[in-house]
């Protein structure tokens, strides 16, 4: 029949073809897994990391860190901050260049900083610019002059930067995609300042000033970046280029990792961990960083109204088990909720494991031995590491306190929503710093706050966080945080379970990245030695 | 002319049960069909009772064991949270065989009726008919599962509804081609002619002799529906852990393929297993109530 | 017939309007938005967020100008992938998904028309059984579990092919071409062993080979014409679902195409991406259904001449 030799030629077609472009040769181009496809290349526009990771190749603020996350110079060369923290005078750098060869100057960040926050964009990480002046007021529309914003160009080369309130962590966060230029010019030839999804990030008409330029975008294949030959530490850079490619799946990403196709994984599937620290440990890095994993309790929802049941099942976790049994890849059990040492801050109180405890508070409450309590009911979104954890708090929980566990799990969306509507009554949560700092954490659980999404509210602890932002004092800012963070656990709306690691595969041959906490790659210092 | 009709009804009555007593003979005499069937038989006897006689609870863990491949004491080994293998895939195998007959029965009684009314009657009717199944085979499915999920809770019989509302669609265009294809033939025109009732024509003439490929395509959608429910557990409709289904075991079983294999094989024997009967019945089925084969 | 053809294609307008119209409210009714995240963006910059896309008009409005928009050929941006708007996304990975496809396909067919003839010719011997026993392995194993198998066999094991990619090393195509076509194959496969075994034993074939006709041109020219009857109906809805790609395939196999872009849109709440997948999807199925029922009256006389 006609149409079998029409199908055999089209397999013949199919063998033939393919090679074409693809994996460079240059030994010196390093080749990183990148989780998801980027929505966008706007560092405006966009809210993760698989963004931050490509990002901070193509652009640089104001200020780098290096890897002890010491802020350094990055487009400024020196900076004075004012006694009572609330005003930064950046010196920008005169070589400082954008990758067209354009000179970058102090009136460029005046522009993307107003851009950032201008109410039209909608932009989901302005919030981070609300510690300028006027910041939040601008951004939501209640002042209209973009010159009542904190930042002011004094020339071509100086920058004053006034904020709302002493912010220690201000220079650490200029490594956020929220606070990097962009050009205004590219920008305005291809639609309006505040306008979404232009055409001015695509691949010919890009510009950045990072250490490395846009060579090439395409979509869900790969980001190549070579590069920026007009980058003021060029000589410094010691990359030819890197690949980025977006592989969403853990699975064929360490198959990619295996083969030698990729230098650096996004992530390791969970089961894949044990393997490769028994045969090939120097491939997996395990790293702590700033992120923690947690249940929400709803405090709206009986029985979690009380606080005394709150604190026994949060009790009643045995945290050790979940991290040594279960998890099984460098997490720390958490009976607090800031990771420890972020920003020089540990918690001192801790939610101990008290079965004992747990049970004499549960009986206290009206519930002895679980009796009279209703089923409760674990909310995740679907995925194969939280079903574990789901299933093991049930048993435990179980075990320990006599009550009815049964597990829901709904797709991502649906479950964001039944979370914001604080329709269940314990949720999987976690939550990962934008900045080195706990008051990123803490700042969550205020009364009303978006974040919140438990129904919890609590004066004392709200007067504390409040203090907080307005004390110059970095130790006694510490000490209320402290306090308030003893209200948190006392009170028990969230359950901490463990702190995560960032797990990642990475070839031998690449060398130059100090692990941190941020889990910040700073591109300029890796090199490969093949 | 009523008493011809009436003669046409008897002589039909008569052939129907002697097609069906036939059948059943037939079906009997192959060998492979009653394997097919006996091993099912088996398939359900064991998940239906195994669980109560081994001796772990499909959720009763020993996270300190972890993940152990098959010994003395767990046969077909332990999965990562220490769970009992044996005990999970056939209390698994309660979930899927449900599923896998019950959502099957909906599709192929919508689907076999749909299609054959549609191409029976054909002309604006069929093409009305066939535009909703094009209609409904275009529409999102995660979307719809979700709203459905939304408009009426999450609940056992609507997983059911969600799997039946895409599984009938092919079935009943294939039945629809068929039944075309059939009410030309020589058999049914002098049924018509007869004067038989047109609902007599359809049931017992058209659809009889199409079950070849609904036969087929049913035992195909057995497989199909078996793992659809693991995608409607990943919406949160279907089993909820600690439950499972052989679908859900061996779409965790691919990921650790590498690591604990049987986690992958022993699932997947199961559901091929009794995939393999399935279809062995179904042929033996197809083959016995075929009308036209009287050569033995 | 052309007639017919006519009359079908007239159709699609309204059988898409429907889909469009239905696709649009029930994504509306779903819960959650296209801007929810981990971090909850605050109700001003929702409410920017909805300004910035007109999803603050009323819901009619807001589908009046989605249907003007189709009108015009405009599918409206992505929100969740704002660089590209979602016409641009689906001239870019449709081509992709078609590509694979129609390899998927060519495997189907070859694999799965092949075994369902040979099987058909001797019932009940080992050329039936040796050849459907594989067709059963086939539906038995999905592809998500063919795929990463597949990968360990030849990519990691036998280093013959690549792990993933598109055009990106030689051969990287023939591991997906596999995985998405063996399922089907098998499909087809038992849909010709039942429609053949159908066909093969009717009258008129006897009479042809009472002729003497010899047995290939019989099986040929006669018996396929009717045995593939089935295949057709379900390659019909199936070759639509191809050619739009397969999330599974891609997302294994890292493929750029329209599949993983369907199933995320759905999951990111990404409303006009939805819109504008289904549509592609749709219009396809219906293109395929017609396709099918054109082949299904061509190779048998009596629906035909009906």
């Amino acid at each position: 029949m006609r149409f079998l030799t029409l199908l055999l030629a089209l397999t013949v077609l199919m063998l033939g073809c393919g090679g074409g472009g693809g994996a460079t040769d240059n030994p010196n181009i390093l080749r990183v897994g990148n989780g998801a496809e980027v929505q966008d290349l706007d560092p405006h526009l966009v809210s993760g990391v698989t963004e931050h990771r490509v990002l901070t190749s193509l652009f640089e603020g104001l200020v780098d860190l290096d890897a002890a996350l010491k802020p350094v110079p990055g487009v400024a060369e020196s900076w004075t901050v004012s006694d009572d923290g609330r005003v930064y005078t950046f010196t920008l750098r005169g070589d400082a260049k954008w990758s067209n060869g354009n000179p970058l100057t102090a009136h460029d960040f005046v522009y993307s900083w107003q851009r950032m926050l201008s109410p039209a964009l909608g932009a989901e990480y302005a919030y981070l610019l609300h510690c300028l002046k006027n910041g939040r007021a601008f951004n939501e529309g209640k002042v209209a002059d973009p010159d009542a914003l904190g930042v002011k160009a004094l020339d071509d080369h100086t920058l004053e930067v006034t904020l709302e309130n002493p912010t220690p962590y201000f220079l650490g966060m200029q490594i956020h995609f929220a606070w990097f230029p962009v050009n205004q010019k590219v920008i305005e030839t291809f639609g309006a300042k505040d306008e979404r999804g232009t055409r001015w990030t695509r691949q010919e008409n890009f510009v950045g000033n990072g250490p490395f330029k846009l060579a090439e975008w395409r979509p869900n294949e790969v980001i190549r970046v070579v590069r920026n030959p007009y980058y003021w530490d060029r000589d410094n850079v010691k990359l030819d280029g890197i690949d980025f490619y977006p592989i969403d799946n853990e699975q064929t990403e360490e198959r990619k990792f295996r083969v030698g196709d990729l230098d650096i994984t996004s992530t390791v599937p969970l089961y894949k961990v044990k393997p490769y620290q028994e045969k090939h440990p120097e491939l997996i890095h395990l790293d702590p960083y700033l992120s923690v994993y947690f249940y929400r309790l709803n405090t709206t929802r009986a029985p979690f109204t009380d606080r005394r049941v709150r604190r026994a099942f949060s009790m009643a976790v045995d945290r050790e088990e979940l991290v040594q049994n279960v998890l099984k890849a460098g997490e720390r059990p958490a009976c607090f909720l800031t990771p420890p040492d972020t920003a020089g801050y540990t918690c001192t109180s801790r939610v101990p494991h008290d079965p004992e405890g747990a049970r004499a508070l549960l009986a206290e409450a009206g519930y002895p031995n679980g009796e009279g309590l209703p089923v409760i009911e674990i909310l995740y979104n679907t995925m194969e590491s939280h079903k574990l954890i789901a299933e093991t708090l049930q048993r435990q929980w179980k075990e320990t306190l006599g009550v009815e566990v049964r597990l829901m799990n709904q797709d991502w969306k649906v479950y964001l929503s039944s979370m914001n509507n604080l329709d269940y009554s314990v949720a999987r949560s976690g939550w990962t710093a934008d900045v080195d700092d706990p008051v990123n954490f803490l700042e969550c659980f205020l009364s009303g706050q978006g974040n919140n999404r438990t129904g919890f509210s609590n004066a004392g602890y709200d007067r504390l966080i409040n203090a907080a932002y307005a004390e110059a004092d970095p130790k006694a800012r510490l000490d209320l945080l402290q306090r308030a963070e003893a209200i948190l656990l006392d009170e028990s709306p969230v359950v901490p379970l463990y702190f995560p690691t960032r797990r990642y595969l990475m070839a031998p041959a690449v060398k130059g990245y100090t692990p941190n906490l941020l889990g910040y790659l700073r591109w300029k210092d890796f090199y490969l030695t093949r | 002319m009523t008493q011809a009709i009436d003669m046409a009804k008897r002589e039909a009555e008569e052939r129907g049960t002697s097609l069906w007593a036939d059948a059943w003979r037939r079906l009997r005499r192959n060998r492979l069909a009653t394997l097919g069937a006996v091993v099912l038989a088996v398939v359900v006897i064991v998940s239906v009772a195994g669980p109560w006689f081994t001796p772990y609870a499909y959720d009763e863990q020993d996270t300190a064991l972890e993940a152990v491949g098959p010994c003395a004491a767990h046969w077909l080994g332990t999965d990562v949270l220490g769970r009992d293998l044996l005990t999970r895939t056939l209390h698994g195998g309660r979930i899927s065989l449900l599923v896998g007959i019950a959502a099957t029965a909906v599709s192929l009684l919508i689907g076999v009726l749909y299609g054959a009314i549609a191409g029976f009657i054909g002309g604006r009717i069929d093409s009305i008919m066939m535009r909703l199944v094009d209609i409904l085979y275009a529409l999102p499915f995660t979307i719809f599962v979700i709203v459905l999920m939304v408009i009426f809770g999450r609940n056992f019989i609507l997983m059911f509804c969600a799997i039946g509302a895409v599984e009938w669609l092919t079935m009943a265009r294939i039945v629809r081609g068929q039944v075309m294809s059939l009410r030309e033939k020589e058999f049914i025109e002098a049924a018509t002619v007869m004067g038989l009732p047109r609902h007599q024509i359809l049931l017992r003439h058209l659809i009889p002799n199409a079950l070849g490929p609904i036969i087929v395509y049913a035992t195909l959608t057995v497989p199909n529906v078996m793992l659809l429910e693991a995608f409607l557990s990943f919406l949160g409709l279907g089993v909820q852990p600690p439950m499972s289904s052989w679908g859900l075991l061996i779409k965790e079983g691919v990921e650790t393929m590498e690591e604990f294999p049987w986690l992958l094989i022993f699932p997947s024997a199961a559901l091929s297993i009794t995939l393999f009967s399935f279809n062995f019945l179904g042929d033996g089925l197809r083959d016995a109530l075929d009308p036209r084969v009287s050569r033995d | 017939m052309t007639r017919y053809i006519l009359r079908r294609i007239l159709e699609f307008v309204p059988v898409l309007l429907a889909i469009v119209t239905i696709t649009f409210f029930l994504v509306r009714i779903a819960p959650g938005g296209p801007f929810d995240a981990e971090r909850r963006p605050s109700p001003q910059v929702l409410r920017q967020l909805e300004a910035h896309y007109h999803l603050d008009a009323p819901l009619y409005r807001q589908y009046l100008d989605y249907v003007a928009g189709l009108f015009r050929g405009d599918l409206g941006p992505s929100f969740k992938k704002p660089s590209r708007s979602v016409r641009e996304w689906i001239l870019l990975r449709l081509p992709v998904s078609a590509e694979l496809g129609c390899y998927g396909l060519a495997v189907a067919l070859i694999i799965g028309l092949a075994a369902g003839v040979m099987a058909s010719l001797r019932p009940n011997s080992a050329l039936d059984h040796v050849p459907m026993a594989l067709a059963m392995v086939g539906i038995c194993i999905p592809s998500f579990v063919l795929g990463p198998l597949l990968v360990l066999v030849f990519s990691l094991w036998l280093g013959w092919l690549p792990v993933s990619g598109w055009n990106s090393a030689p051969l990287d195509k023939v591991l997906p071409a596999l995985t998405l076509g063996a399922m089907y194959a098998a499909y087809v496969a038992r849909l010709t062993r039942g429609g053949m075994l159908e066909v093969l034993s009717q009258d008129f074939i006897r009479t042809a080979r009472a002729k003497g006709l010899g047995e290939a041109r019989v099986v040929v020219k006669h018996g396929l014409r009717g045995g593939v009857q089935p295949v057709i109906a379900f390659l019909g809805p199936a070759a639509a679902g191809l050619l739009t790609g397969s999330f599974v395939v891609e997302t294994i196999f890292q493929v750029p195409g329209l599949g993983r872009e369907f199933i995320e849109a759905a999951f990111n709440r990404d409303y006009t991406m939805i819109m504008g997948t289904t549509l592609v999807f749709a219009s396809l199925v219906m293109v395929f259904n017609l396709v099918a029922d054109i082949a299904q009256a061509w190779l048998d006389p009596r629906i035909r001449n009906a």
